[in-house]
């Protein structure tokens, strides 16, 4: 290809183009504008009613329900290595699959409707749309979760009260600010596959595969020469290092205490910055 | 003013834009001209920055469309009326747009108003028909009460009351000092509008001209006559040297725009006529003409589709 380019026509002189001038204030626009506008967007599709509203349902109504079955079977004293709050772990693992949902739905809805062409013309910078989808995202993903987990670990603890050990204020930072950011960090994945992959279905689907594959594929290894792999497949799956969030086992492999954290937040930064190329890179 | 400096764009082996160099004045509304495939929602598409051209450069008044810090006050545009979520209310959809700039919120209701949506500003996008829907995309050009303006086939679906409203507007716009850019693939509703034609065809310049010129130079005038005594009629014209053209229908067509000389040659020479009249060539002939070489996607008029035998289509592919 050539780098030859062709000559301008000339520009009117001074530098200032005739025309209508607007009676509208020019506006610098900021970050600030772009999360305003994706915060309007965010809250006046009714997918997001949707999927924040089973999400809530299936942390809350799972974790009462695992609450009342436990408090009513067992016996004082069977359970009084674990805390209650570990019971929070399934409600949060299906729940997950809503922040998943939503946080595909707000990149690459946009480009199944074709609206992303209208949000880059009103917003040239495309890393700011993204930053701003991300930004909005996380905040409503983490303040729910973290709202729902909260409610649910408050409710477990008073109703297993006697019959399981109380946690420590340790175990209750990681079991709900903990767990919320780590949820909210996967939704905010999600958002920068669905970016990547520009189709809802796609990503949702690569998401949830990569949320249950690892721990399916690991179920299938019997061979003892990938003992080895099968473990590490196992450890490093999602749902495990969710459960990390609940124990306090510091194992001898795999990831422990806070470290599921540090892990998806430095897979969502590379994800980040490749997403934000290729978004550079590719016509909208 | 919006500035094409040798821009080209190539999708794999396709060239859809080729090398196109043209300037979009303010003040008047420029035609942007050509058949399907052309290419003009491609040109249009790089000049808001989202398709990157694979050489030369497109400029709004000197700057890249990245370069403008409220491209929404500055330049309006249409592209696809359908590239709403469907999910939102007009309200919601226009609001977000105009939180992106900066825009007064009270933008929103008045925009609605002159495209006439405010009775359905709460209801879904997805409702809507294919006229509200083009009259709401017209409502987000408009949020920011831009200098230029850019419209990719605003009529489509309009119906006939429609049609008028955008013509007055574009009109309108352009007499307000605003550069108004608008596509379309009918050039008698360009005739009713554009003060300037760019004409395209797979995605090559084809004319650059204002629309005097093109109405001049291509609304080619000629008489028809019609007459018993063909022959005789034939060798009285040709001996008073007016070249004469015969059609298939046995009319003759004689060419300039004057019928009364031929009239009055046929009675000096008593020939009886049975139709004497002024033909004018339309301008969409014209058009079609002009981009009669680069016409990609042709329907087969002249010849019904004959079932081809199987297999015939094979030995060229291959
Ligand atoms: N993203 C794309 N990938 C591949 N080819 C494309 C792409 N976009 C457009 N084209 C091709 O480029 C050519 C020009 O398309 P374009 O949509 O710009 O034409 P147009 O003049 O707007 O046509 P119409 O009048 O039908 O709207 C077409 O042949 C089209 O197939
Ligand atoms: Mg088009």
């Amino acid at each position: 290809m050539s780098t030859h380019q062709p000559p301008l026509p000339q520009a009117a002189p001074g530098g200032s183009y005739p025309g209508y001038i607007s009676p509208i204030p020019v506006v610098r626009t900021h970050l600030g504008h772009a999360i305003a506008s994706e915060w309007t967007k965010i809250r006046s599709v009714r997918s997001t009613m949707w999927t924040l509203g089973v999400f809530v349902l299936l942390v809350v109504g799972i974790g009462l329900l695992a609450g009342a079955l436990v408090s009513n079977s067992s016996s004082s004293g069977d359970l009084s290595g674990a805390s209650a709050l570990s019971l929070g772990f399934f409600g949060l693992l299906l729940g997950s699959m809503c922040i998943i949902t939503l946080g595909v739905l707000t990149t690459a809805s946009e480009y199944g409707t074709g609206m992303i062409r209208t949000t880059m013309v009103a917003c040239p910078s495309r890393a700011r749309v993204l930053v701003a989808k991300a930004i909005v995202f996380f905040s409503v993903a983490f303040v729910i979760t973290l709202a729902a987990s909260a409610f649910v670990a408050m409710t477990q603890v008073s109703m297993l009260d006697g019959v399981t050990r109380t946690p420590t204020s340790g175990e209750w930072l990681k079991g709900t600010v903990g767990v919320s950011l780590y949820i909210a960090l996967l939704g905010l994945l999600s958002l920068i596959i669905g970016s990547v992959i520009r189709h809802s279905a796609g990503a949702v689907t690569i998401m949830i595969g990569a949320v249950l594959a690892p721990l399916v594929i690991a179920l299938f290894m019997f061979s003892s020469s990938l003992e080895k792999v099968r473990t590490a497949l196992f450890e490093y799956s999602i749902p495990n290092q969710l459960s990390v969030f609940y124990s306090n086992s510091l194992g001898d492999s795999g990831p422990s205490g806070w470290d599921p954290l540090w892990i998806i937040l430095g897979v969502t930064a590379v994800a980040f910055a490749g997403a934000y190329a290729l978004l550079e890179k590719r016509d909208v | 003013m919006i500035e094409l400096a040798g821009l080209t764009k190539r999708y794999g082996d396709k060239t859809a834009v080729d090398d196109l160099t043209f300037t979009v004045r303010p003040g008047i509304v420029t035609g942007f001209l050509g058949p399907n495939g052309a290419g003009k929602s491609t040109t249009m598409r790089m000049i808001l920055g989202l398709d990157h051209p694979t050489a030369g450069r497109v400029r709004i008044d000197g700057k890249r469309y990245e370069q403008l810090k409220d491209p929404l006050t500055y330049i309006g545009a249409l592209l696809d009326a359908k590239a709403v979520h469907g999910g939102r209310s007009a309200f919601n959809h226009l609001l977000c747009l105009a939180q992106s700039n900066g825009i007064p919120r009270a933008r929103v209701a008045e925009v609605l108003d002159t495209v006439g949506l405010t009775a359905v500003a709460r209801k879904k996008a997805k409702g809507f028909s294919l006229g509200m829907g083009q009259r709401l995309g017209i409502a987000g050009a408009l949020l920011g009460d831009p200098r230029i303006l850019m419209f990719d086939e605003p009529v489509n679906g309009l119906d006939p009351e429609g049609i008028h409203w955008i013509r007055t507007l574009m009109k309108t716009l352009a007499a307000q000092g605003r550069t108004v850019f608008v596509s379309s693939h009918l050039m008698s509703e360009m005739a009713l509008t554009a003060d300037h034609l760019v004409v395209i065809g797979q995605g090559r310049l084809l004319a650059d001209t204002s629309m005097a010129d093109f109405i001049r130079t291509n609304s080619r005038s000629y008489v028809r006559v019609r007459s018993p005594q063909r022959e005789r009629l034939l060798d009285v014209l040709h001996g008073a040297g007016i070249t004469v053209v015969e059609t298939g229908t046995g009319a003759l067509e004689a060419e300039g725009g004057k019928a009364e000389p031929i009239g009055e040659l046929a009675a000096q020479n008593g020939i009886v006529l049975h139709e004497l009249s002024i033909q004018q060539a339309s301008l969409e002939e014209a058009f079609m003409q002009l981009t009669a070489e680069s016409v990609e996607y042709h329907a087969h008029t002249d010849s019904p589709p004959v079932p081809q035998a199987w297999g015939t289509g094979w030995d060229k592919g291959a």
